[in-house]
């Protein structure tokens, strides 16, 4: 059980990282993408973009102003 | 694609992650035992040419436009990882990643473990240490080679770009025998990060359905604005510190 741990923590830390919500904007921001191209056909290519640097901002905003 | 781009990338990126190899290998070798050093690092390459060998057809055989949307994800995600860390690094705001001071304490550890034989191998420790330190850090470059090889369908030039990679930083850590304390580590990772933030951005957008204005021109916009964007926040970081210096003259360290 502990070696299993271990393994899942080792690929959660070598995918995911230090900051979770950085993944998970990447992935909302591909979800949208698709949704809206597909779905709206909408040639979104702008949305990606968006997200990846929205993710990047507020993990930096984060990381820095939670702990002055 | 230009294949000159793709080598360089990959170059870039396995350069940073053979020096961080290297580190805990010559920290190992010097303090413990060259034998068991090489040992766990044989048998790290052996482990990653096995993963490497299942893995590598396997991608071959998925869709092109999942393993994009896949691919893209992580080159992503793995990017803006780097990205987060150079920015917090370059800023003040995160210890600067030393390569000397990791090698010191890796030598300090080294030399406080006990040294135990088990199953032919004379040091446990050193052959450990320096199986985890290599696989770790090849399944990085495995990840960069086959991703960035499969996508681009350029092998060869993922593949060339690595080796040369591989090759000058063994090259130059044997002649030293040091940690590569002169490479300009956080610079690198802040460019490996741009680059990796830039191509999966475009891979998984183009995986998710959307057409690039220009096809893979569009490329030579998305990576210069991910570098300015990045630019911008080193920048604002700085400015953000110095008003809080000015306003509250205190000691300020992020650790995250």
């Amino acid at each position: 059980m502990k070696q299993l741990r271990s393994f899942g923590a080792f690929w959660y830390d070598f995918i995911v990282g230090d900051d979770w919500r950085v993944a998970a904007l990447v992935a909302a921001g591909l979800a949208l993408t698709a949704i809206v191209t597909h779905a709206a056909r909408v040639n979104a290519w702008w949305l990606l973009p968006v997200c990846v640097v929205g993710a990047l901002v507020w993990s930096l905003h984060r990381a820095t102003a939670t702990r002055k | 694609m230009n294949a000159l781009p793709l080598i360089l990338t990959v170059f870039i990126a396995c350069v940073v992650e053979a020096v961080e190899a290297l580190t805990i290998v010559l920290a190992t070798g010097i303090t413990r035992e060259w034998r068991s050093t090489f040992q766990g690092m044989a048998a790290a390459l052996v482990a990653l040419a096995v993963i490497t060998a299942a893995v590598g057809p396997a991608i071959n055989e998925l869709p092109l436009t999942a393993l994009r949307v896949v691919v893209g994800a992580l080159l992503a995600i793995f990017g803006l990882q780097w990205l987060r860390k150079a920015v917090l690094r370059a800023t003040g705001y995160k210890a600067l990643h030393d390569e000397a001071s990791a090698y010191l304490r890796e030598v300090t550890a080294a030399q406080a473990a006990e040294k135990q034989s088990r199953r032919g191998v004379t040091d446990w420790y050193s052959f450990t240490l320096a199986f985890k330190g290599v696989l770790l850090e090849g399944l990085e470059v495995v990840f960069i080679v086959v991703t960035f090889g499969d996508n681009q369908k350029n092998y060869g030039a993922a593949v060339i770009g690595a080796a040369a990679a591989i090759v000058l930083v063994t090259i130059v850590g044997i002649a030293v025998r040091a940690p590569l304390t002169k490479v300009p580590e956080n610079w690198m990772k802040l460019a490996v990060g741009v680059m990796l933030t830039s191509f999966g951005t475009f891979w998984g957008a183009e995986g998710a359905g959307v057409r690039w204005p220009g096809n893979d021109a569009a490329l030579l916009v998305v990576i210069p604005v991910v570098a300015v964007v990045a630019a911008a926040c080193i920048f604002w970081l700085n400015s953000r510190k110095a008003a809080l210096t000015v306003s509250a003259p205190q000691s300020e360290v992020v650790g995250s």
